[in-house]
């Protein structure tokens, strides 16, 4: 089925991703106004069509749930049922085990899955009936029964008499004989506890034996819930009992089968997702789905082309023909435009990756109990498809760091004087040729006692260099691997593995990550970020008899300096770089190059780089010129060669290995 | 009883062998870009199609000294999961079939290379090589490098 159906199969991928992100973003809308019925119809139409999708491929399990996630969602469109936290968590619920499966079949599994326990808790909230919260960690509310005025009012007073109103639900065996029977003996074994003020459904109904298995009451009594539970159980046929109290403001309390840890959801605001973008809806313009792969050989093609672009320069400068050189610069132009083109073909936007953390960190904030906002800003922002595939995780560990670290609890807040809510903003935008992402939280920001102590603890720091750390350094640390500052370790993060990673990560993608940080006030986590990854503008350089690229993105400068003009500096050569000292790199001695020049020179050429602020003079011995270069990997054989990321391929056929100018500056 | 299809080659005026399987071709040595601070027997990158792809010494892998590259100097192209290295020999000229059980043991008084890369002796009326174990090969090889990095 899925050999045959193959091109179906692609894009019942890609629909089906994109109908469950247009749920959960249309869900976390739903939460904020609860009252919009027009949201429910749009999470509705996505449902409907991956039902229609999943059967006809053949994914029962994927159309069994979201049948009735639908069946619930029906009901709310009609105004049968509300929209309570409880709801949007069983669907939140099955979405995820909707992605779970779709992300099975994408990586060859069957998309199956037990789905029945999702399925149950579905149908008995349609029913209207209290769920009993089987895998759910968070509490669960019931549907809960209407009362009119009047019974309000009894209500009311029965509690300022201190008595306590129930909302029972009670289950029959299936094959229950005579319901009516068994619907006398509970009513029996309540009164004796106390006052049935209503049934769902009515006594007349349940009388005649209108009802399915199930039937709800209220109840006033003294009793707890326990012995009304021990009650009504020993009434036989009975198969379930589910007891709540019964608020007169319609909201229930307490899931008795529920988690201690109820109404945390109420202190938790999620924030709508990316407000900026979600905003304006673009104009349509017409577009085709093209498969990933296809981009992907292009590009290899492209590089091809570059390569030999290059070797047509070398040729055109040797041969000094003028009708060759105009055509070759013609198609260097031409090959330049082309060049944007499938770079830009490749740009999607990082919307992409920061979809999925609204629901994170309305997840994450629950399990944490602390209130936290997100705001998305610069979603639209676009960036290299393979940097958007990396980016994911290291954003993950980074908001998780946020929200565990970074913000603290409602009541450490209220103390502070600050918003017992908690911010914490993800930010994209472009500068020049990067992208950066910023993460900034306004929370306790970070205390340098504390991380130094660590860090001393850890060995990562000698006590006696402690006090020379710039604030900037300190922060560095908390990078280092082996190193959490958290005081207890929680699910969440503070094992000490993850921040190392981010930065390894994110140094892997050629990009560069800054921590600002003010005590008491909060920390922004800056990540820069290349725009793309596989070709880049660099200078090529001869060392000797041996050519390095250096990418044009570190140089600042290029120069000549006499040799008269270094002078040392605690035994280091150094030159006087436009008033500022800077430290000069040998090329030659650094990588080793054989000498094959033997007399005398009497100047350097110098490649000045930067890392930061801070400046570094490398030495080689001619410059060749400008060039747009293919980066290619070493390979896995070859990992982490000193001050190499990688290799390009010549006009000539022969390789040149590209300098990592963060690793030369000191 | 499986018949097995080996390349010969010759390190250090010897002949050895592996399966054809992790052959990907056998190329003439072309331009070597040096790679630096890695272990001497790397002797560098080739560009081979496009492939930036590290070239691996055998003979000066198996401490036996660098191969001086003259006409028959070949560069065997071997990929093993993931890994594509090319190997530098002093020849490279046959292919042939051999049994499964024609593999004996290596004895001991072979001494010179490590027998952790040896996979055992094949005699074949009047030619003798010995069989590389290129998995260990390359592993050994792999962990050296990274712990030398």
């Amino acid at each position: 089925m899925i050999e045959t159906n193959n091109q179906y199969f692609e894009l019942f991928l890609e629909e089906s991703t994109e109908h469950l992100q247009a749920v959960n973003d249309h869900l976390l809308k739903l939460e904020e106004q609860p009252g919009n019925i027009e949201i429910v119809g749009e999470i509705f139409r996505s449902a409907h069509t991956l039902k229609g999708m999943s059967a006809t491929m053949g994914y029962t399990d994927i159309a069994d749930l979201t049948h009735h996630m639908e069946n619930v969602l029906d009901l709310i469109r009609n105004k049968k049922l509300s929209v309570t936290t409880a709801v949007v968590d069983l669907i939140f619920e099955s979405v995820e085990s909707l992605e779970g499966m779709v992300d099975s079949i994408r990586n060859g599994g069957d998309g199956k899955r037990d789905v029945s326990s999702l399925v149950r808790m579905l149908e008995q909230m349609g029913k209207g009936e209290a769920i009993e919260a089987i895998d759910l960690t968070s509490s669960v509310q019931a549907e809960t029964i209407e009362t009119s005025d009047y019974e309000k009012t009894v209500i009311s007073h029965a509690i300022e008499q201190g008595f306590e109103t129930y909302q029972i639900s009670v289950k029959l065996d299936d094959d229950c004989a005579l319901k009516i029977v068994r619907v006398f003996m509970v009513f029996e074994a309540l009164e004796i506890l106390g006052d049935i003020i209503k049934s769902v459904p009515a006594v007349e109904s349940l009388e005649n034996e209108e009802f399915d298995t199930q039937f709800q009451v209220l109840l006033i009594s003294k009793a707890n819930k326990e012995e009304i539970e021990n009650n009504i159980l020993q009434v036989s046929e009975v198969k379930e009992v589910t007891i709540v109290t019964y608020n007169v403001d319609q909201s229930v309390h307490n899931g008795y089968q529920g988690t201690e840890k109820n109404d945390v959801e109420t202190n938790v605001s999620p924030e709508q997702s990316s407000k900026s973008s979600n905003s304006s809806n673009p104009a349509a313009s017409k577009t085709i789905r093209v498969n990933i792969e296809r981009i992907d050989q292009l590009m290899n093609l492209f590089e091809e082309l570059i390569i030999d672009r290059g070797r047509l320069e070398d040729i055109s400068s040797t041969l000094m023909n003028s009708e060759l050189s105009e055509t070759v610069e013609k198609m260097v132009r031409v090959s330049s435009d082309l060049q944007t083109l499938i770079l830009e073909m490749r740009m999607v936007p990082v919307e992409q990756v920061f979809n999925r953390f609204p629901r994170m960190v309305r997840g994450l904030a629950k399990d944490l109990e602390k209130q936290i906002s997100l705001e998305i800003m610069g979603a639209e922002t676009e960036l290299d498809r393979t940097v958007i595939d990396e980016i994911g995780d290291p954003l993950v560990h980074l908001i998780r760091n946020s929200l565990d670290h970074g913000i603290e609890k409602p009541e450490v807040r209220k103390e502070k004087g600050k918003d017992p809510e908690g911010k914490v903003i993800l930010k994209a935008f472009h500068s020049g040729n990067h992208v950066f992402i910023e993460i900034e939280d306004d929370g306790g920001g970070i205390n340098r006692d504390i991380v130094l102590k660590k860090a001393i603890q850890n060995g990562i720091v000698q006590p006696e260099n402690a006090d020379k750390l710039t604030d900037d350094q300190v922060y560095q640390l908390i990078f280092a691997s082996g190193f959490s500052t958290a005081e207890q370790i929680s699910d969440i993060s503070g094992r000490g593995v993850g921040l190392d990673v981010v930065k390894t990560k994110i140094e892997s993608l050629g990009g560069a990550i800054f921590i600002e940080s003010q005590l008491g006030r909060g920390t922004r986590f800056s990540i820069q970020l290349p725009l793309t990854l596989s070709i880049l503008s660099a200078m090529l350089v001869k060392v000797e008899e041996e050519t390095y690229a250096i990418p044009l993105s570190s140089i600042l400068e290029t120069a000549t300096v006499k040799k008269e003009d270094v002078m040392k500096a605690h035994g280091q050569e150094v030159i006087d770089f436009r008033g500022k000292v800077v430290p000069l790199v040998l090329l030659q001695e650094i990588l080793q190059v054989p000498k094959n020049y033997v007399g005398e020179v009497d100047h350097y050429s110098i490649v000045v780089v930067k890392k930061g602020d801070k400046m570094t003079a490398l030495a080689v011995n001619s410059f060749i010129g400008q060039k747009e270069i293919v980066l290619k990997s070493l390979g896995n054989y070859l990992k982490n060669v000193y001050a190499i990321s990688g290799a390009t391929i010549l006009g000539n056929g022969n390789i040149a290995l590209i300098l990592d100018t963060n690793d030369l500056v000191k | 009883m499986n018949p097995l299809k080996v390349i010969v080659f010759q390190i250090n005026a010897e002949e050895y062998a592996i399966n054809v399987n992790h052959v990907y071709s056998i190329e003439k040595v072309q331009a070597i870009t040096r790679v630096p601070g890695v272990s001497a027997f790397i002797k560098g990158v080739v560009n081979l199609r496009g492939v930036v792809i590290p070239v691996i010494d055998l003979k000066e892998r198996f401490g036996l000294g660098s191969t001086l590259s003259d006409d028959q100097t070949r560069l065997l192209i071997v990929s093993w999961n993931d890994l594509e290295l090319a190997l530098v020999v002093e020849a490279a000229n046959d292919v042939i079939d051999i049994q499964e059980d024609n593999i004996e043991p290596t004895p001991d008084t072979v001494g010179e290379i490590h027998e952790g890369f040896l996979q055992g002796i094949v005699k074949l009326e009047n030619r003798l090589f010995t069989m590389l174990h290129l998995e260990k090969v390359l592993n050994i090889m792999d962990k050296h490098e990274i712990s030398h990095t």
